[in-house]
């Protein structure tokens, strides 16, 4: 019982981090009705961004205060992602208004790319750590319950906190401001909102800023876990299935969908890996979307969309 | 009738040319409208009527000719800079934001109105909340006026067609425009709706003073309630004056009844 709960909450903590980098795709499509295949880029340049700003900024000012140097990393690293939001929406989506879905998806594809090369050409291609002093030793739990208690990587702990308040503050952001309501007519009708007056590049801009914000949570949050190199950009594939479970429009499914998968693929792993030969936790995800989409095509929260005929 | 007077030209269309590669949409159209008047653009099928608002609106940017409201040119501007000027418009295939409800819809409309920044917005403190409640205050005076307050929370996408029509001039209403276009408010209704929708134009006429430039199909609805229409044919202006003028005129008619050779 033990051991299954130690899997079960480790399997939370890790669904929460997808839930992040979904969180990102959700934005970006429910704000601009695009799916942003650059996310995953975003977090590696965002992450990358940060771990080199964090040993730049500090040799820069000879400040030897971690504290401080982290700080101003983060800052610096988030006005770059608001500079990069920008250029996108200049370079590339102000010239694919009203557009078709499919055209600004291979937009965005082109950008994953883009930014892939470019965040490596400045920040170098190296492994890079980011150590924002989230604490590495493990928590024991319930050791009065069972023998040995439930092991929990405090690390694990703070990043889901901050992951659910961010999580919980940009659902509220969406439903309750004037903003968030203008970003919402944006992603249903371009024309229509830019006929009642919504400065469409303004919106963009902001919507950008904030994945990039995102990006860049899950980029630090992952970065000090495994470390900052390539394969951080892959976290966006883990991330597609639970954007897809939980629906492309809806905040609290991203949450649900990252949930059920962290939880699904540990669970699976250590139960049924033995019996399957293991290496489940690769493959979980889609297999479980697929079931889903067979009987709910808009994913657990989406949308229905019905039209008219 | 009503104690409402026609006042100056308030917009200004002068010969007015736009095509699309070699297919030429308009042609030399010019007209205006005058404050307060409600003023049709009646043509067949593919006459130019919803090139012309769109060129009025911003979405287009005609080749040739100018449009000047309240002594403006705005012949190369944007929607958006367009709607920041007082103009608003309905769309002839609904362009609602079906997703959300009727209220957040019409509230869309607010958006120019609302000034408190991205900040305050995000802690809904001081200057965002004050806002966004004297904003609802208007926005349920329109709910009131276009009688849909049994819907104010359903998601517009499930309204019958009728009340989605009512939800567009709704969101165009809640921007206070000074002209407002209409394209095609009443395609596609039955005769109880229609006759919903004409009261609704002519309320919003009368009681709010707003300018109205309609495009209609139905010839009945266009010469009840227009002071004066101007007539498209293949992109080109054929006809222009009161209703009673306009159904006199002789290229009017074989335009619309064909002439016999």
């Amino acid at each position: 019982m033990g051991f299954f709960l130690e899997t079960l909450i480790g399997g939370l903590m890790t669904g929460m981090l997808y839930s992040l980098v979904a969180l990102g795709f959700v934005l970006i499509f429910k704000a601009s009705g695009v799916f942003n295949f650059a996310q995953g880029a975003m977090v590696l340049f965002a992450a990358l961004a940060m771990a080199r700003f964090a040993e730049w900024i500090p040799a820069l000012l000879g400040s030897d205060s971690k504290w401080l140097g982290n700080a101003l990393a983060f800052v610096a690293a988030m006005a770059l992602m608001v500079a990069v939001a920008w250029l996108i929406e200049r370079l590339v989506l102000s010239k694919l208004v009203n557009q078709e879905g499919i055209t600004l998806l291979m937009a965005t594809l082109g950008i994953a790319y883009f930014l892939d090369g470019i965040g490596q050409t400045l920040f170098g291609s190296e492994i890079y750590k980011i150590d924002v002093g989230l604490p590495k030793d493990p928590l024991f739990l319930f050791e009065s319950v069972f023998q040995g208690g439930v092991l929990v990587g405090k690390e694990d702990l703070y990043a889901a906190a901050i992951a659910a308040a961010l999580v919980t503050g940009l659902s509220l952001f969406f439903q309750y401001t004037a903003t968030g309501r203008a970003l919402r007519a944006v992603a249903d009708d371009h024309q229509a909102a830019q006929s009642i007056g919504i400065p469409l590049s303004r919106i963009w801009v902001i919507v950008w800023s904030i994945a990039g914000f995102v990006a860049l949570v899950a980029g630090v949050i992952w970065g000090s876990k495994l470390g900052v190199q390539f394969s951080l950009s892959l976290v966006a594939l883990k991330a597609l299935p639970v954007v897809i479970l939980g629906g492309l429009t809806s905040v609290p499914g991203a949450i649900l969908g990252g949930l059920v998968i962290g939880v699904g693929e540990k669970l699976s792993e250590v139960y049924l890996g033995p019996m399957l030969g293991g290496g489940i936790e690769i493959w979980f995800g889609y297999v479980l979307v697929l079931f889903v989409l067979l009987v709910r095509p808009q994913g657990l929260f989406g949308e229905k969309i019905i039209d008219r005929v | 009738m009503s104690t409402r007077v026609i006042g100056e030209v308030i917009l200004d269309i002068k010969n007015i040319s736009l095509s699309f590669g070699g297919v030429k949409a308009l042609t030399d159209i010019s007209f205006n409208v005058r404050e307060h008047e409600i003023r049709a653009i009646i043509g067949p099928n593919g006459a130019g009527k919803s090139s012309m608002l769109n060129c009025i609106n911003g979405v287009y940017t005609p080749q040739q000719g100018s449009i000047t409201f309240r002594g403006r040119s705005f012949s190369h501007m944007n929607s958006r800079q367009v709607a920041e000027m007082g103009v608003a418009r309905t769309f002839q295939n609904l362009a609602l934001f079906k997703g959300m409800s009727v209220l957040d819809n019409i509230m869309t409309g607010r958006n120019l109105q609302m000034k408190a920044n991205l900040f305050q917005q995000a802690i809904r403190f001081g200057a965002a909340e004050r806002e966004e409640i004297a904003q609802r205050e208007f926005v349920e005076r329109i709910i009131d006026f276009l009688e849909i307050q049994a819907f104010r929370k359903t998601p517009v996408g499930r309204l019958p067609y009728g009340l989605q029509k009512r939800v567009d001039l709704g969101r165009a209403l809640a921007m206070e425009p000074t002209v407002l276009l209409l394209d095609e408010p009443m395609a596609g209704m039955n005769v109880e709706e229609k006759q919903d929708m004409c009261r609704f134009v002519l309320d919003v006429n009368d009681e709010f003073g707003t300018t109205i430039v309609l495009i209609e199909h139905d010839m009945g609805v266009v010469m009840d309630i227009s002071d004066r229409v101007v007539v498209l044919d293949y992109g080109k202006k054929i006809g222009d004056g009161t209703p009673g003028e306009v159904r006199a005129n002789p290229d009017v008619i074989s335009a619309y009844l064909g002439t016999s050779h």
